[in-house]
């Protein structure tokens, strides 16, 4: 058992290529708060890119950063944070839910497409991720995309890397879109709806013109009864203006609180990000994606412990009973089912990805064989 | 530009091809007769012409599905076709290639309000995807200005971009599935109405491959509900780098326009002659438009003035009504027209940290000095991605050479300054032998592979993207018996 710590991409590509030439399989770890995150990684040997670490770019006035793969989450958003930026993907803190610790990394947000709330509007980290640098199975390094934000120079492997999960290589460098921070939030609050109206209103607020920048919907909110939530973001006259419009197009499901209070809509969206309900809950964790409408029809289908609808109704977390397989109960929904949290044993009997149609995952394994022909990078986390 | 020898081995077997072809399609949908290939025989870079073996218009996936069944067992290669609206070439077919056209496929398979969703077969042009749900208010949002022609097929495959992809993104950020087809035939379903891939994102990496890893049929997209509205505001500068720190400005100040747009000069100039918008006479001038409700409107124009106001403009115009709107827009609409009429122009279409704006401009005004051809500046300045029209003449011997010439060195300064060969309009073979400037060995080997993966035989589009000097030992040379 040993734990390689490259301090530059150089030593990275030469561990690896070592690495690759003894058929020495590898754990790939940023902070590791992730780490039980998917299949268990058949690895004795660990490579940590925390050696790997510093924001190389930022210029705010062309909404770009770039930083090494190690690099602190908390580093990269309070550098943005001092130029009222930030990334508008809102990637979860997973340590409450997973019960771990240590220290998010960049690279770690990037390797399992990280992304919260505001993803049913911004996009996920993928759509902010302009380029990439990474060491591939061999380690040859590799640099895809770039700083700058429209780009379709060859192949998009940008995308790629983003949810790989370290299988396809070890990212050294990533660059990102960002967004301006918003000065004002509101959050509109309806009490009482079924998880079918919470749906329902929730999308009939997206199909407005007011920006809606989060829906989540909680069947049991924090003190014990039907929240829905809905978020508005922006210039405070344009958030009270939107948030009138949106409260009247809404009326037939009720007469919603407004609140507008800056730590308490921070804490209520850091609720439903890091599924904070089911943090220290017995039972095992999945997160379903569907199209919304088909959000209610999920729950009810697996009939969960817990219940959390966020991406209007389209992300369902779901807490049941440890083992629990829920995918059977799924069949006949277009969607996915991950596995996030589950003992050891659950995670190497059930898939945590589902599976996927055989012309695809021959298309996948194909693609693995090709960025890692010896299988030497987490072996087992993706299957 | 080279275009590899056609094999002729494939050509003497023309006959049995479009027999085959013949017993999965109609006969109207098999084009085979020289005068009518002439037809398919180049893209919008005109430039570049050759007709293709055979040209085939299937009407559903599943004669899609046939005819690259067929032709991966006769191992003849396939240029995927949209509607020929690429500046690259990419659609540009070789002499012994079966070109797939995708037209006839454009029906509205669903829309889906409450889940924001259309589906779409792949030959439906751009615009009619908003047109088909514009009663209810939405719209489509990446909005290329070949909107009226261009596929989302072509759409998809170029990953193409629009003027509003600032605040909407481009096409990869709101494409949520496809039903593709391999090379082989076997149909594939990608993504669909859901966010977030279950294990490998292979929508992101079909996105933007130039038709070389499958043949896109049907397409789920992302349909959003309008804007209450959207108003321009019009600033003029006596100094690029003015109006460089200008935009950052903006951007930093939290404010994020739909759209910033930039002409320089000689665009300034040659749109006020043909269009006669009423332009101010300066050295930059900016178009900037945000959307909301009118109240929301003055607010963000507000800041965006007191900004502008901060460098000094020789103008500065802000709309007053839906005319004025009209007026301010109309000189940057027509420009592509009216730098046409002065010459022949070549669109360049590299991007650059928006930074590098004021260097850039200066360099390549030098440029045009040393290469002796004017060049106008019109762009997408809020995401850097520069349209640099190079003017030239057609009938001149020699001017063509001069002027690609002339653009690979712009698109050299591109990269050099941090930015790449092309923002949203693809490599095709256009910008293909440039590709090193951008890429080492590896980089490239590295996508290379990838189409290995979907395409081991490289048949789809083989002579596309990467340069002929890298792919040639993959191109298969010898058809399959
Ligand atoms: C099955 C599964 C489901 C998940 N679901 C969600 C989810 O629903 N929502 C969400 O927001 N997040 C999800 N995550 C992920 C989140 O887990 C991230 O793992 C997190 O950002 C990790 O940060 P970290 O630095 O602590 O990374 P770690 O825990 O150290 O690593 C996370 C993963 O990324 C790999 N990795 C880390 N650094 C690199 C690098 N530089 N190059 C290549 N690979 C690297 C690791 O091997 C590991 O697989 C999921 C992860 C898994 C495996
Ligand atoms: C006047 C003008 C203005 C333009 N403005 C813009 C602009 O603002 N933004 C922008 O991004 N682009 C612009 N373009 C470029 C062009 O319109 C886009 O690249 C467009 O997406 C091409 O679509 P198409 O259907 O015409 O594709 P085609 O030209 O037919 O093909 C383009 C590529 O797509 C591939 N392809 C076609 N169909 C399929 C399929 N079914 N499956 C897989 N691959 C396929 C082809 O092989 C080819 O490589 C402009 C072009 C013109 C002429």
């Amino acid at each position: 058992m040993m734990t390689l710590q490259p301090r530059s991409e150089s030593d990275l590509s030469e561990a690896v290529a070592s690495a690759y030439a003894a058929k020495t399989p590898l754990e790939i770890v940023g902070g590791g708060t992730r780490r039980t995150l998917g299949g268990p990684v058949q690895a004795a040997d660990t490579l940590s890119t925390a050696g790997l670490s510093g924001i190389t770019l930022y210029e705010p006035g062309a909404l770009t950063i770039v930083a090494q793969a190690g690099t602190p989450l908390a580093e990269v958003e309070a550098a943005l944070k001092a130029e009222n930026q930030r990334l508008p993907f809102e990637p979860m803190d997973h340590r409450a839910l997973l019960g771990t610790e240590g220290e998010p990394t960049i690279g770690g947000v990037v390797a399992a497409n990280v992304s919260g709330p505001r993803r049913f509007q911004v996009g996920a980290c993928r759509d902010s991720l302009i380029g990439v640098r990474y060491v591939d199975g061999q380690g040859t390094a590799i640099k895809n995309g770039g700083r700058v934000m429209k780009n379709v120079t060859g192949y998009d492997i940008v995308k790629l890397m983003a949810g790989s999960y370290g299988t396809l290589g070890v990212l050294s460098e990533v660059s990102f879109k960002v967004l301006p921070d918003t000065a004002h939030s509101s959050v509109l609050l309806f009490e009482g709806l079924s998880d079918v109206d919470a749906v329902a209103c929730m999308c009939a607020a997206m199909a407005t013109p007011y920006e809606v920048s989060g829906a989540a919907h909680l069947p049991v909110g924090m003190d014990g009864a039907p929240v829905t939530m809905l978020r508005l973001e922006g210039f405070e006259k344009s958030v009270a203006y939107r948030a009138g419009e949106l409260a009247k197009a809404l009326a037939h499901f009720g007469t919603p609180k407004v609140e507008s209070d800056p730590d308490k809509t921070a804490a209520g969206w850091r609720y439903i990000r890091d599924v904070e309900a089911f943090a220290g809950q017995p039972g095992d964790v999945w997160r379903v994606s569907v199209k919304p409408t088909d959000g209610p029809k999920v729950a009810a289908a697996v009939g969960a412990q817990g219940v959390v609808y966020d991406w209007s109704g389209g992300l369902v977390w779901l807490l049941v009973g440890e083992g629990t397989d829920i995918r059977p109960a799924l069949a006949g929904i277009a969607g996915h089912a991950t596995l996030i949290r589950a003992s050891a044993s659950t995670r190497a009997a059930i898939p945590a990805f589902h599976p996927e149609a055989a012309p695809l995952a021959k298309v996948t394994a194909g693609l693995r064989a090709q960025f890692d022909p010896a299988g030497i990078l987490n072996p087992g986390r993706m299957g | 530009m080279e275009m590899p020898a056609p094999d002729a081995r494939i050509l003497s077997r023309k006959a049995q091809v479009v027999q085959r072809l013949l017993t999965v399609l109609p006969k109207d949908a098999v084009i085979h007769e020289e005068a009518e290939t002439r037809a398919y025989e180049c893209d919008a870079l005109t430039a570049y012409r050759c007709p293709p073996m055979v040209a085939v218009l299937p009407s559903n996936t599943q004669e899609v599905s046939d005819v690259l069944r067929i032709c991966h067992q006769e191992g003849v290669p396939v240029v995927p076709r949209g509607s020929g609206t690429s500046l690259a070439g990419g659609a540009l077919p070789t002499a012994d290639c079966v070109i797939l056209g995708v037209a006839r496929l454009n029906d509205v398979l669903e829309t889906d309000y409450d889940n924001r969703i259309i589906k779409v077969q792949s030959g439906r042009t751009n615009l009619s995807v908003t047109g088909a749900v514009e009663e209810e208010d939405f719209f489509y949002a990446p909005d290329p200005s070949s909107q009226l022609a261009c596929a989302i097929a072509g759409n998809i495959a170029m990953n193409s971009g629009g003027a509003h992809c600032l605040k909407y993104g481009v096409t990869t950020n709101n494409l949520l599935g496809v039903t593709m087809v391999m090379m082989d035939g076997t149909v594939v379903e990608v993504g669909g109405a859901h966010l977030d891939a279950p294990g490998l994102d292979l929508l992101g990496i079909i996105c933007g491959s130039e038709g070389q890893l499958g043949v896109v049929t049907e397409a789920t997209l992302r349909i959003l509900h309008k804007p209450e509205g959207a108003r321009p505001v019009l600033m003029g500068f006596d100094d690029n780098e003015v109006a460089g720190a200008c935009v950052a400005d903006i951007i930093k100040a939290g404010v994020l326009p739909v759209a910033i747009e930039f002409m320089d000069r000689p665009c300034i100039e040659a749109t006020e002659k043909f269009a006669k918008a009423g332009y101010p006479d300066c050295e930059a001038l900016l178009i900037v438009e945000v959307e909301g409700s009118d109240a929301e409107i003055d607010e963000q124009l507000s800041v965006i003035m007191d900004i502008a106001r901060s460098h000094n403009p020789v103008e500065l115009r802000e709309s007053k009504s839906p005319m004025e709107s009209a007026a301010i827009w109309k000189g940057r609409k027509s420009a592509f027209g009216a730098m046409g009429q002065i010459n022949d122009y070549m669109c360049l279409d590299g991007t650059i940290p928006v930074s590098q704006l004021p260097f850039v401009l200066r360099r390549i005004g030098e440029m045009s000095k040393e290469y002796g051809l004017k060049v106008g500046n019109v762009f997408h300045a809020g995401d850097g991605n520069m349209h640099p029209l190079i003017l030239f003449d057609a009938n001149k011997p020699g001017d063509l050479e001069l002027c690609e010439a002339f653009g690979a060195d712009i698109l050299k300064l591109c990269v050099e300054v941090g930015g790449c060969l092309t923002g949203e309009h693809g490599v095709g073979i256009e910008k293909r032998d440039l590709m090193f400037d951008q890429f080492n060995p590896e980089d490239m080997e590295a996508q290379l592979k990838i189409k290995d993966v979907f395409d081991p035989q490289w048949l789809l589009n083989p002579a596309k993207v990467f340069p002929l000097s890298v792919t040639e030992t993959r191109r298969t040379p010898i058809a399959a018996e």
